[in-house]
């Protein structure tokens, strides 16, 4: 990076760069393995033994879950220091960690492919501390120590930057949702031999993560590219951010109860579950109104009309997948067939693509031009790139998605509805879902293209000598 | 601040008092309440002699009291309005103080109740009644907690002189909310103590 020719306010901020590079890299790498395994759905043996299905998954899972935290923390470090109006505490520390994490998350991801997970268990000593085998939290209790510790100095780094500087609403509420990222997590170091209380707490940990502190970091990085972009006072903006944190984790937290129906819970979370959850799409829709509506009061046109684009787009894809496809099956009569379902997985592709791909992907279009020294954006027709794969991105989630329904609402209507004497098995049941797998796998390959192009457009039109004037000049 | 003015109540047919963002936080809160009461009136409905007997075991002079306790809460919250609107926001300060001792007595009186029916071996999985009491009063009670602190910061941030330039946009609004608070309970206490 030329570091002459650098626009950020200041100069630590340029530690974000190799966390947003690297996010974008794993990003790559869980696409190639969502489409292994779309047509693993299909041909059951592609690939075996060389990538089994269990083990696509975990990469898949895994490597987005980190993705979404490089980019989380490359956009803490980015908007911190600018909220904070001083520089980052310690650029070095920032430098060190970033380096720490992504090794220690590669050699999991090649201890993943490499050897079988029993061996990789045996390995690292899991016998000692066991916490593996759990979806989600497969990773081996040393890398889980790492994520521990890479958590505490990240949080110290911009902890004490932003107590040492200026408070805002932005990266209070910023703060407090990294903070409680890192508590959650310790509950991935609890493990009851009880499996209800085993999955309990395991909801603790991606439950309250997802549809609790991961909100937070999600309004406070919307509501910095908005002021950034519209030139709307703060004030308004914080305000309404409040309001939307706010019901967040009232609907949120009380929500867990949706994982709690059929667990071996107490019943009464049957009620807490359905009630507080049917309201989850209430903050998402607050979001949306927000986002639309701090744009129409905008007070000035940023020429990175790229950013605004992903800012609009995230509020709307995150309402829909975490919203309504969410609510489709929160409540407990109706969860009690679609469990576990292709509706399950339907709701899952829309939701973290919306809320937690996108911010990711919309403030890495605010900053990393202005990290390269372009503070008004892309060139005109890198953002018309831009533009045009934050479409095919989103149009290519959303088939990925009605696919999946399609796929769900017929597995419940062939191997949950009916009696137990007469439904489907389970592989009886996936064999008629093949027409809606190979449209799905379709829907995949168009979004790896989306990906691509946004990652190409970063590079195009750099040598042209055209700026994002143009752009703000073709538009006008 | 043109942007602030248009959260705000405009003057004409369509004006609220406070801030249009506290009216989506009460309508958000309400509706959430909403739901829980009609479960509750579903349960009770499937299960009335359990709801019965249930409600046997409650002291409904002790809701009684916390109906007064809130009502008075919500007079004193509108003198304090009307103080404010006559002679400016620093003047609602001690009937917004004031309003918040009542909800300290409703505070104190939930929790003797608890302790009661916590001694009388009563607790969340007893019965379906008794989960929707005690869940449903303990999530009311962290609102009228909540609606007391908002009275008493705006209440300190009127009297420093922090709002004398913006009318009554603070005030109206901590008082809308307590209102929404207060409203929530006028329907939790016939459907739980009173309601056959």
């Amino acid at each position: 990076m030329n570091q002459g020719d650098t626009s950020m306010k200041y100069q630590s901020q340029s530690v974000a760069m190799p966390y947003f590079v690297f996010a974008i890299v794993l990003f790559f790498g869980q696409i190639a393995f969502g489409l292994i395994m779309g047509l693993q759905y299909i041909i059951g043996d592609f690939l075996f033994p060389l990538i089994p299905f269990n083990v696509a998954r975990m990469v898949h899972t895994n490597l987005l879950i980190v993705w979404l935290l490089f980019g989380f923390m490359g956009a803490t470090y980015y908007l911190v220091p600018e909220e904070a109006q001083r520089e980052l505490q310690s650029p070095w520390l920032a430098r060190v960690l970033f380096w720490v994490f992504a090794i220690a998350g590669t050699l999991t991801i090649i201890g993943y492919l490499a050897v079988p997970y029993a061996r990789l268990a045996e390995l690292t000593g899991n016998e000692y501390f066991p916490t593996m085998g759990r979806e989600f939290l497969e990773q081996p209790t040393i890398t889980k120590a790492g994520i521990v510790l890479v958590a505490l100095g990240f949080l110290y780094n911009v902890g004490m930057t932003v107590l040492r500087g200026r408070k805002t609403v932005i990266n209070m509420v910023l703060m407090t949702g990294l903070v409680g990222l890192a508590v959650m997590f310790l509950f991935a170091f609890y493990n009851p031999s009880s499996l209800t209380m085993d999955k309990y707490f395991w909801w603790w940990v991606v439950h309250l993560w997802v549809e609790g502190v991961w909100e937070l970091i999600m309004g406070s990085i919307l509501a910095f590219v908005l002021i950034k972009t519209t030139g709307v006072d703060r004030e308004v903006i914080e305000k309404w951010l409040y309001v939307i944190i706010a019901m967040a984790l009232i609907t949120g937290i009380l929500g867990t109860g949706h994982h709690y129906f059929f667990i071996g819970a107490p019943s009464y979370w049957l009620w807490i579950g359905s009630v507080f959850s049917a309201f989850e799409p209430l903050p998402f829709f607050m979001m949306l109104l927000f986002a639309f509506s701090m744009v129409r009061r905008r007070r000035r046109n940023h020429t990175n009309r790229a950013a605004t684009t992903w800012a609009l787009g995230t509020s709307v894809v995150a309402f829909l997948g975490a919203g309504v496809w969410g609510f489709l099956h929160t409540l407990a009569p109706v969860n009690y067939y679609t469990h576990g379902s292709q509706l399950t997985a339907a709701h899952g592709h829309l939701a973290f693509f919306g809320a937690y791909a996108m911010i990711n992907l919309a403030i890495i279009s605010y900053a990393v031009p202005a990290l390269r020294g372009r503070p008004e954006g892309n060139s005109a027709r890198a953002q018309s790139l831009e533009i045009a794969s934050c479409w095919l991105m989103s149009l290519s989630m959303l088939a990925i998605t009605v696919f999946l329904t399609a796929a769900g609402a017929m597995q419940i209507w062939l191997q949950r509805w009916p009696e137990s004497g007469q439904a489907l098995s389970f592989m009886a049941t996936q064999e008629k879902l093949e027409l809606f797998y190979w449209l799905r796998f379709g829907a995949g390959v168009l979004f790896a293209v989306g990906l691509v192009l946004y990652a190409a457009s970063f590079f195009v039109g750099e040598r042209a000598g055209d700026t994002a004037h143009d752009a703000a000049a073709a538009t006008t | 601040m043109s942007d602030a003015a248009a959260d705000t109540a405009r003057p004409g047919a369509y004006a609220v008092p406070g801030d249009l963002a506290m009216w989506w936080f009460i309508l958000a809160e309400l509706a959430v309440f909403g739901a829980l009461l009609a479960s509750l009136i579903v349960a009770g409905a499937l299960a009335p002699e359990v709801f019965a007997a249930g409600r046997a075991g409650l002291h409904p002079v002790a809701g009684l009291a916390n109906t007064v306790m809130l009502l008075t809460g919500s007079y004193l919250v509108a003198r304090g309005i009307d103080a404010a609107a006559a002679e400016g926001p620093r003047r609602c300060a001690p009937w917004f103080l004031a309003a918040t001792l009542a909800g300290a007595g409703y505070v104190a009186v939930k929790l003797g109740e608890y302790a009661d029916l916590a001694a009388a071996g009563y607790n969340l999985r007893t019965s379906t009644f008794h989960f929707f009491y005690f869940f449903t009063t303990v999530f009311h009670l962290m609102h009228v907690v909540l609606g007391m602190i908002v009275l008493a910061a705006v209440a300190r941030r009127c009297r420093r002189g922090d709002y004398d330039d913006e009318g009554l946009r603070a005030p109206e609004s901590a008082a809308s909310y307590w209102h929404m608070v207060d409203l929530v309970w006028l329907a939790l206490f016939p459907l739980l103590y009173v309601l056959p």
